[in-house]
């Protein structure tokens, strides 16, 4: 029982390091945004970078937790932007306070996505491994390629669809076109802030660190490491696979809202397999399971590709070249055996003192 | 009428597929890893012979034969540098992320090599086209080519795992890599093996690729090896005949969903059959279903 | 260098007059500062480094006849990967390193969403193809190079209707592209107004655009006597092919994109004979312009130059015969050069590699007319 108690003493401390880490990160930067010294392609990455971090955690819920590999979550990032981009655009006149209407946004888009997430849920978690991972890889390329052909336009007399183009609209003079097929939204207010992006990165971390460490988290851990075991002592599998699985996708969503209402344009043709492995590269990279490690991660590598602008051509190459490098070096247990034989030979006396 | 010839031309663009396939399916059977730059193989294989033919004045049979030495020896040497260190990793996702590292650096080396304007790629085929029903139906020789050299591969590869002592090594590998090796089974030889015999056919396939469609830039390869995967999955991932069959149903399923029902939703058909399929079969058509033990 | 260009001489002259008197004062390390950001990398690399090499061309060759108003450009090309997210970093990037004109963006959907950032910051900039008409709606200080998406379609309906004797006309387009859809949509809608019917209609997205048979095939069965092609190049050397290979061959009529199908390497011209399509641009033009430029760039980059490197020529050359019609020097900050260049583009009237007499209005939109030009023997003849 006291080992019990210990190890949640740990895992809450270690939590609140998470937490302490994000604050301070957030202070620093407002600090340097407020000096002036601030440049202007650092702020423009403020939101962003929370973007992919609120996704980062929010997939490692899933691959992490949960244990299922999804190839799709930019697919749950779609449907929270265009969702709550809507919502926006048609109540750009009727809710004028700004914050109210960008947090019913968020709500709009972490919902709908959830909902997408359940019903996308259901019929795919019974399948496993590879399997699961391209049914998520096929939901996404669908959500892409469904919100590609709608039309859809508001005026006096409501809303008109249409899958041909805006002309087929019919709508009056004073209507305007809301989703316009591949051009997708346009002209959203632009609402996300740096503030609004920390808030939903602490939300989405007290949301899955606290259901990892409750009850039903430690069921969803069952079932990853021992689905037979699991059900056998009762746990209701599809009821907790389908758990992980919703809230990932809710708060992918969330992040999804971020992200339109950060730039003033949204096209589904973003939402591509490449931004669902982008997610995936985070969360691996910075260690399965491990939230702390997906947020760095995903600072990281949102940043990299920036700061390597000075490369010109080389760019995209040399990235590529860190990438696998940083792979190797994280990964492989010859690595990892070197790295640990180095370190003990460094830090002989703090390695022990960490035991 | 015109339904015979969708049928062809999907069957045509499924060997494709097919063939790609094949590749993820032996890779992911031994190696059980998921190699997505295998399609960026493919488009390096198409690279390779259209300079042969191009620049150095190679005919079309040296062409197919320099991208398959090509495509041969890069796919061991991304197998040795980027995949061995980690396929003991404690995730498999290690060896996956590496595998999109590979991806993104052979799509950008091959931009910076050869720029980004598409290059067209002359047909390595020249029989000329057969009619049938009094010239109602066109097929051309590129497309029976296509279709006759996918059956050849997938008759050859099945008589040479089945029968051939480097091809029952590999099954032992896939089975179970412990016992192979203690069976005295050169393990990492096998590996290598598979991974040089998978880019073989993506330089093949990328030749028959870029002769049917002939227009070749560094991304040409993304998509058809998402779609391959997609086929190998159909047909069960790891079993050669189903990655033929799934990369045949996925060409003529996106053909057909083409013409008969929405080309604008072509993609949304393709991967909604494939859904439907797996929620039936969830091992796909061919897979092995494989028994639970506790 | 060779002083290729009437203008250039003109410029030339113009600022040596002009600017004899700043010149000795002139600060030896001053220099404007225009900014590029197009696709380099990516799908869609093909369209930014071509418009971005065309402009450092022009560049190069204004640094070389003595600059603007006495002082040398610095030109720097960002990447955006026609992702509107990476846009930004790049637009962000440029204005740290001190932009003060902006060349782009290359593609409409990164377009959209720097332009509502260069208006707040009163950031002039001319897009040289962005095409889609919001693209430059969001401000004063943002022009265009090219013609929109529904001049485009309008004038292929118009000029279809009244020169071409057809009345089955079919489209393939691709409908997961602003671009394409965005033309297709005007053009459906004048084809109502002229002579002729539109019998199919195709489309293809950008995940299923390697096989094009299904959409030949509904051509062939639907009897279109032309096929219009309102998409790149790249994809339309695939259905040249392909429905040659299916032995059907109507007239085919494109678009701005569709020129630079016959510099494609490898390409075999006799497929793309008879193909008729409205560019302001043609590599293969007789004028001296244009094959200086044609030769410059082959030079360099190894390549026969697109449309997309004509406009980004183009768009430094506007920027540069409006600048010197100020009396600014590169001191001036971001906004003070939009305030003078917003006035100024409207006064201007340029020639260039893509329109002769080209002015631009007060909404920052090019007025030029496009040519009809047919392909015949492997080469552009005028309509």
């Amino acid at each position: 029982m006291e080992k019990v108690e210990k190890m949640k003493q740990k895992n809450f401390r270690s939590n609140l390091i998470t937490y302490a880490i994000v604050i301070l990160a957030f202070a620093i930067m407002e600090a340097w945004q407020a000096s002036g010294n601030l440049s202007s392609l650092l702020s423009g990455l403020l939101v962003p970078i929370c973007v992919y971090v609120i996704l980062a955690i929010s997939l490692n819920l899933v691959v992490g937790i949960s244990g299922e590999l999804s190839l799709g979550h930019a697919g749950f990032m779609c449907v929270g932007a265009f969702a709550s981009a809507f919502f926006s655009k048609c109540t750009v006149e009727v809710i004028t306070l700004v914050p109210l209407r960008f947090f019913l946004a968020i709500l709009i888009g972490a919902a709908v996505s959830a909902v997408f997430g359940l019903l996308i849920g259901i019929p795919v978690l019974r399948l496993r491994g590879d399997y699961l991972a391209i049914v998520t890889l096929a939901f996404g390329e669908i959500i892409k390629n469904v919100i590609n052909i709608f039309y859809i336009g508001l005026d006096g007399n409501g809303f008109h669809v249409s899958t041909q183009d805006q002309f087929s609209l019919n709508m009056e003079a004073d209507g305007q076109i809301i989703l316009g097929g591949p051009q997708g939204i346009t002209s959203i207010a632009k609402c996300s802030t740096f503030l609004a992006g920390v808030i939903l990165i602490l939300i989405s971390l007290f949301v899955v660190l606290n259901l990892i460490n409750s009850r039903d988290g430690r069921s969803i851990m069952a079932i990853r490491d021992n689905r037979i075991a699991a059900e056998s002592i009762g746990i209701n599998v599809t009821k907790y696979k389908l758990m992980a699985f919703t809230i990932s996708a809710a708060l992918a969503g969330a992040a999804g809202a971020l992200y339109s209402h950060n730039l003033s344009t949204l096209q589904a043709s973003k939402f591509n397999f490449n931004t669902s492995i982008l997610v995936l590269v985070f969360v691996v990279l910075g260690g399965i399971g491990n939230m702390r490690g997906s947020i760095i991660a995903a600072v990281i590598l949102t940043v990299l590709p920036e700061m390597l602008r000075f490369l010109s051509d080389y760019r995209m190459l040399i990235y590529a070249i860190v990438l696998i490098v940083m792979m190797l070096v994280n990964w492989s247990p010859k690595a990892l055996e070197m790295r640990e034989r180095l370190m003990s030979r460094f830090f002989h006396k703090s390695a022990k003192e960490g035991e | 009428m015109s339904f015979i010839s969708y049928l062809i031309n999907g069957i045509s663009l499924g060997s494709v597929y097919a063939i790609i396939a094949l590749g993820y399916t032996m890779v992911y059977g031994i190696a059980k890893m998921l190699n997505f730059a295998h399609g960026d193989v493919i488009m390096v294989g198409g690279y390779a012979a259209f300079s042969m033919m191009m620049y150095y004045g190679g005919n079309p049979v040296t062409a197919v034969l320099v991208a398959i030495v090509v495509c041969t020896v890069l796919g061991i040497t991304i197998e040795t540098i980027a995949y061995r260190p980690l396929l003991e990793a404690a995730s498999p996702l290690a060896v996956l992320i590496t595998a999109i590292g590979v991806s993104y650096f052979l799509q950008n080396a091959v931009l910076l090599i050869f720029g980004s304007t598409p290059k067209s790629f002359q047909s390595v085929v020249n029989l000329p086209s057969l009619k049938l029903a009094g010239g109602a139906l066109t097929i051309s020789g590129t497309t029976m080519v296509t279709i006759a050299s996918c059956i050849v591969i997938m008759v050859a590869l099945t008589l040479f795992i089945n029968k051939s002592k480097p091809g029952q090594a590999m099954l032992a590998v896939s089975e179970d890599k412990g016992a192979a090796q203690l069976m005295g089974i050169n393990v990492n030889g096998t590996i290598a093996l598979t991974f040089a015999i998978g880019s073989g056919l993506a330089a093949i396939a990328g030749v028959l690729l870029c002769s049917a469609y002939p227009s070749l830039t560094p991304y040409t390869g993304s998509m058809p090896g998402i779609k391959a995967f997609v086929a190998a999955v159909f047909g069960g991932i790891g079993s050669v005949p189903g990655a033929m069959v799934g990369g045949i149903l996925l060409g003529v399923i996106e053909i057909l969903g083409k013409a008969y029902i929405s080309s604008q939703l072509a993609d949304a058909i393709v991967f909604g059959v494939l859904i439907i399929v797996l929620l039936v079969k969830p091992t796909g058509l061919f897979g092995k279903h494989i028994q639970e033990k506790v | 260098m060779k002083f290729k260009k009437a203008l250039s001489v003109a410029l030339c002259a113009s600022m040596v007059a002009g600017c004899f008197a700043t010149v000795a004062s002139a600060d030896e390390d001053l220099t404007w500062k225009i900014g590029g950001i197009g696709p380099i990398t990516g799908a869609a690399s093909a369209y930014g480094s071509a418009a971005m090499n065309g402009a450092q061309i022009a560049v190069d060759e204004i640094n070389a006849a003595g600059g603007i108003n006495g002082y040398q450009i610095e030109f720097q090309a960002e990447d955006d990967e026609h992702d509107a997210e990476k846009s930004v970093n790049a637009y962000n990037t440029l204005k740290d390193w001190g932009m003060q004109v902006l060349v782009g963006t290359v593609t409409t959907a990164p377009c959209l969403s720097v332009a509502p950032l260069a208006a707040e910051d009163n950031m002039f900039m001319i897009t040289p193809s962005a095409s889609a008409e919001e693209c430059i709606s969001y401000g004063t200080n943002e022009f265009r190079m090219c013609f929109t998406d529904p001049a485009q379609g309008t004038a292929s309906a118009q000029y279809i209707g009244e020169n071409l004797d057809v009345t089955s006309v079919g489209v393939i387009y691709d409908s997961s592209d602003v671009y394409s859809s965005g033309i297709y949509a005007t053009f459906r809608t004048e084809a109502e107004n002229q002579d002729f019917e539109i019998v199919a209609a195709e489309a293809f997205t950008s995940d299923s655009k390697t096989d094009f048979s299904a959409q030949i095939q509904a051509m062939i069965d639907a009897g279109a006597e032309l096929v219009f092609l309102p998409f790149y190049y790249n994809e339309a050397s695939i259905v040249f092919t392909q429905a040659s290979s299916m032995e059907y061959s109507p007239l085919w009529f494109g678009v701005d994109g569709m020129d630079g199908i016959l510099s494609v390497e490898g390409f075999d011209t006799s497929l793309a004979e008879g193909v008729m399509l409205l560019t302001p641009f043609s590599a293969d033009a007789e004028d001296e312009m244009t094959q200086t430029f044609v030769a410059t760039y082959m030079d360099l980059y190894g390549e026969t130059p697109n449309q997309f490197a004509a406009d980004g020529y183009d768009c430094v050359y506007a920027i540069a015969t409006a600048l010197a019609t100020t009396e600014l020097d590169p001191s001036a900050d971001a906004s003070t050069i939009s305030d003078a260049l917003q006035a100024a583009m409207l006064e201007i009237s340029m020639d260039g590699l893509t329109g002769s007499g080209m002015t631009w209005d007060e909404e920052g939109e090019v007025s030029k007319s496009p040519k009809a030009v047919v392909i015949e023997d492997g080469a552009y003849v005028g309509l």
